[in-house]
């Protein structure tokens, strides 16, 4: 069946240099890096990935980020805690420009 | 919950085992086969290198049931290696200079003559290893002076504990079996396993509880230090995190849970030629209950024998015959490869 997300093509991500190599090379170099012990360690990135992949809703990354913090020893509370941020964020996102809406409603009303 | 065995389970065959790893189910048959993916490392065929490693398999019976259970163990298994081969054992090692004997199981404890063959080891200076459970500690009165008796013997003790927290652990090794752990692993501090300056190596082992594979080993041993510092005052020396294999209970559970393709496909694409180079059973070599010589206890589990016709049982054990030997490979095998490898003293690459 034809679908517009296909598991299997997760797989596929690294091939995309097949089409523009130079790029796909540096980005999965920089992916990489990003991902590495620095900072913050890499089991931190893992969750913070996993919540930014439900704030962008993207289907391939949640299930490579919800593989990669149970690798990575996170808990499913932790799990969901992360999810709550991104909603939170999402959710706080649409309300704070409640302010804007407020702002012109008061600035065209009597 | 009882072994496959006991309930007649056709994954209780190896034959049957071998028969779905050699990718006759349709969803793998794409995958290369072990050997090939060795062969184009420049490993195939495996050989062996100086043995470091005597693994007993002293018996199948244990007193926990964990899901994940590459040697069908329980209760219910009633295979143990009697004193005559246990003298066997000794009697082979004593032609060697093998450093090290790594004693498992089932629950090694639980074998009447296990008290009798560390005391004849600690006769021979090798190093010993004893890969406890936990739990059998506070199983049984009779259990319960095991620390004592292992630091007595300056045993290193090496501890399966799938996850520093009730849940995961019990889910995968069965209910209560957390809390037991712990009371156990207090007792092994209390007589000075893995503290500071006492020389006495309390190691523990990760597995996962589920169709993945181990993140890097570091960062889960930090974890687990700080959380079990940190929740219960426990302290340990290293944290070894391993793959779990396509073997008996576990190929069981992929199986029964729909992630048997999805997880060796993983395992064939995370194949590392440099974990192959560092596989354990090219330093190691396991022996059966029963006396037979295999290359690692999952080949010992799947029934694949060595491949020394002269030397296959403990009886006839024939250090340069073995020498010779290549090591035999199968699908399975792509557990201990993939990614930074996995043996049983941890990663590898």
């Amino acid at each position: 069946m034809a679908t517009y997300y296909d598991p299997a093509d997760l797989k596929k991500f690294g091939n995309i240099g097949e089409f523009q190599k130079e790029f796909a090379d540096k980005f999965f170099a920089y992916y990489g890096a990003v991902f590495a012990e620095g900072a913050l360690t890499a089991r931190e990135k893992s969750l913070i990935a996993l919540a930014v992949a439900h704030a962008v809703q993207c289907a391939y990354c949640i299930d490579a980020y919800t593989t990669d913090t149970l690798e990575k020893g996170c808990t499913e509370p932790e799990m969901m805690e992360a999810v709550h941020v991104a909603a939170a964020i999402r959710g706080g996102s649409t309300l704070v420009h409640g302010v804007q809406m407020m702002n012109k409603a008061k600035e065209l009303s009597m | 919950m009882k072994s496959l065995k006991a309930t007649g389970h056709q994954l209780a065959d190896s034959a049957f085992q071998l028969t779905v790893l050699s990718r006759e189910q349709a969803a793998t048959a794409h995958l290369p086969r072990f050997h090939q993916k060795l062969a184009g490392a420049g490993l195939l065929p495996l050989r062996p290198v100086a043995p470091a490693v005597l693994q007993l398999n002293v018996g199948k019976m244990c007193n926990q049931v964990c899901k994940h259970c590459h040697v069908d163990a329980g209760p219910d298994r009633k295979e143990i290696m009697t004193r005559e081969t246990m003298q066997l054992c000794l009697d082979a090692l004593a032609q060697t200079d093998i450093p090290t004997v790594d004693l498992t199981g089932g629950a090694p404890e639980m074998n009447p003559d296990f008290r009798w063959l560390v005391a004849e080891l600690s006769k021979l200076g090798r190093k010993i290893l004893v890969r406890c459970n936990l739990t059998i500690i506070v199983a049984n009165k009779k259990y319960h002076d095991l620390p004592e008796f292992f630091r007595q013997h300056g045993v290193e003790v090496v501890s399966s504990l799938p996850f520093y927290s009730a849940d995961k652990t019990d889910r995968q090794r069965g209910d209560g079996v957390f809390a037991d752990s712990i009371r156990a692993l207090r007792l092994l501090n209390a007589v000075g396993y893995g503290q500071p300056g006492s020389g006495l190596v309390l190691n523990l082992v990760y597995n996962p509880a589920g169709a993945f594979m181990p993140g890097p080993q570091a960062g889960l041993e930090r974890q687990f230090k700080q959380a079990l510092s940190k929740d219960f005052g426990i302290v340990f020396n290293s944290l070894y995190a391993i793959t779990n294999l396509p073997v008996s209970r576990f190929l069981d559970y992929l199986i029964e849970s729909g992630n048997y393709a999805g997880y060796m496909e993983k395992l064939v694409t995370a194949f590392n030629p440099a974990a192959a180079a560092g596989v354990m059973c090219r330093d190691t070599l396991s022996v059966s209950w029963d006396g037979g010589l295999y290359d690692c206890d999952f080949n010992q589990m799947l029934d694949l024998p060595v491949a020394s016709p002269g030397s296959r049982h403990i009886r006839d054990f024939d250090a340069a015959t073995l020498a010779q030997r290549a090591i035999v490979v199968n699908e399975h095998c792509y557990g201990c490869t993939a990614g930074a490898g996995s043996s049983c003293g941890g990663t590898v690459a």
